[in-house]
């Protein structure tokens, strides 16, 4: 199995003061299914950012589809952005669009046909159970429905790596199972995904999940086994 | 992202509408207004001038001062036979002495109409040519030693002068115009960049190019000049045409030819194009300089 991401001694800091996250080093191999847990203020969410592209590291590497991310000139961010999707922890819809306009965002961004994204949508839409929410704007929807959308917006593109950051926080147990069912299918077609969580029921309903743990910045690896995980190229 | 000129396509609807400021057009609709009145007086003035050298080029009058009526008038008309045969002239005749008598009546009164009075005789040639100017300048002092020449163009350099300052002028006018203009998208981009900077942090994450984003900006305020420029326009040309309706009424001939010919009217409409290329070109630098700067 390939390694997909991987971080070599990654520290971040904000501004002057300590870092937020020391050390990390891990490789995610292409087609597997990551838990991200920790306390609050661990550093998942500044982790995530550094994975997605929305933050540079401070020190270390990090390698991204076999290149060093570090090194990614600015007009190549957008093609990498895209072959990674995004549950943001505060959802980041855009508020005046429709739900089914922000979900159709990815698939406008990448430039694919009016005609051939309708169909896509209302999948989503039905994933989610929001068939019937699509023209509504997230203002006048519920947090959950909202983490819905944003899930839905995260995976429509079929992404290679899909990063969700506490996706089911704002739902109750059943829609969280089912959100995990469709994290699940999409893994089982191939796609890399780091889930964050709070949610230890979640856990252990994905058999062959691997854990990381964070705790104050520092990613918990006795054994090694993230850094150089078997059968890892 | 396809960008389509459809009000309801779906990349339009991308930065909120809702946030839109009216002023953008407003704000077009003056700029092109006085920027099409300013062209407007520059090409009318450029077009009288044109036409004042062309009028006056080749127009001289020589007068032949000479107190003895009678030897005045031979040599007017010896002076008029040879100016005739100048290559290069196309008209000489001596102006009717009744209708100066006229012209002078109000400063002389009657006595302007004795025929003793010693009245100058006026002859007003046409030549083509500057060579031809000269040649008639020659002839005439050879003919009349003491004749006095005056080439129209000399009176009329003041207003010539005059005409061509206003012209530069005009000139100046648009180009400021067309800055200040510049410097109104650059703003206007740089606020619309905060107004919507959660909507492009989101782009940007889901993959979207600096360019894609350019182009959200640049259709707006491409659109929202064309649609204020256009009214600006608009009234502006309707304020040229009565204007120029007017000057008609007047009757004056340097003023006949500041009326605008059908290439310069051409020139006003273009205006309002090439300022919304302007200002498209203005917001795709503002938004692209400064997303560079960001993640
Ligand atoms: N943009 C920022 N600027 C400064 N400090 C930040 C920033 N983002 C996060 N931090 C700090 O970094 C630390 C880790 O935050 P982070 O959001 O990564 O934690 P988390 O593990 O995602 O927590 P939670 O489970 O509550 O979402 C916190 O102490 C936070 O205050
Ligand atoms: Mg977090």
């Amino acid at each position: 199995m390939a390694n997909i991401v991987q971080f070599e001694n990654v520290g971040l800091r904000y501004g002057t003061g300590a870092e937020t996250l020391s050390d990390i080093s891990f490789t995610l191999t292409s087609g597997s299914f990551y838990f991200l847990t920790g306390p609050s203020g661990a550093g998942k969410t500044s982790l995530l950012k550094l994975l997605y592209l929305a933050q540079r590291p401070s020190r270390g590497v990090i390698r991204l589809f076999g290149e060093d991310a570090g090194a990614l000139p600015r007009q190549r961010l957008p093609g990498f952005r895209r072959r990674i999707g995004v549950v943001f922890q505060d959802f980041r819809l855009v508020p005046h669009l429709s739900a089914y306009d922000n979900i159709a965002l990815p698939l406008r961004v990448a430039g694919m046909p009016e005609g051939d994204i309708e169909a896509p949508v209302r999948e989503m839409l039905a994933w989610v159970g929001l068939t019937d929410r699509g023209k509504a704007k997230p203002p006048t929807l519920s947090g959950g429905e909202q983490q819905r959308i944003a899930i839905a917006r995260a995976v429509i593109g079929r992404p290679e790596v899909l990063v969700a950051d506490e996706p089911t926080g704002n739902v109750d147990p059943d829609m969280a199972e089912r959100l995990l069912h469709l994290f699940d299918s999409l893994n089982r077609l191939g796609t890399t995904v780091v889930v964050a969580t709070h949610d230890f029921h979640l856990l252990n309903r994905i058999p062959n999940a691997r854990m990381m743990r964070l705790e104050k910045g520092r990613l918990n690896d006795p054994t090694g086994a993230l850094k150089h995980p078997p059968g890892s190229s | 992202m396809k960008f389509s000129l459809n009000p309801n396509a779906p990349d339009r609807r991308l930065l909120d509408e809702g946030k839109r400021t009216r002023a953008m057009t407003w704000i077009m609709a003056i700029m092109l207004f006085l920027t099409v009145l300013s062209g407007a007086l520059g090409l009318g003035m450029l077009g009288a001038t044109n036409q004042l050298d062309r009028q006056l080029a080749g127009r001289l009058t020589v007068q032949i001062i000479e107190p003895n009526a009678e030897l005045r008038d031979q040599q007017a008309k010896a002076m008029v036979a040879s100016l005739r045969a100048v290559p290069g002239v196309v008209r000489a005749e001596e102006a009717d002495r009744a209708r100066l008598a006229e012209l002078l009546k109000p400063w002389l009164g009657d006595a302007g109409l004795d025929p003793d009075l010693p009245m100058p005789a006026m002859i007003d040639v046409d030549v083509r040519g500057d060579a031809g100017v000269a040649a008639a300048e020659a002839a005439a002092k050879r003919i009349v030693p003491g004749a006095r020449i005056d080439r129209h163009a000399q009176w009329l350099s003041p207003v010539r002068n005059f005409m061509s300052t206003l012209t530069w002028l005009a000139a100046g006018l648009v180009l400021l115009m067309a800055s200040a203009t510049g410097a109104v998208v650059l703003l206007a981009a740089r606020a619309g960049l905060d107004t919507h900077r959660d909507t492009i942090e989101v782009l940007h994450m889901l993959g979207s190019t600096d360019l894609q984003v350019a182009r959200l900006f640049q259709r707006r305020i491409a659109f929202d000049t064309l649609i204020g420029g256009a009214a600006g326009t608009a009234a502006a040309l309707g304020l040229v045409w009565f204007l120029q309706s007017r000057f008609g009424a007047l009757g004056s001939e340097i003023l006949s030819g500041v009326a605008l010919e059908q290439r310069d009217w051409f020139i006003l409409v273009l205006l309002p194009l090439s300022f919304a290329l302007l200002a498209t070109f203005a917001a795709r630098i503002a938004v692209l300089r400064k997303l560079g700067a960001t993640l």
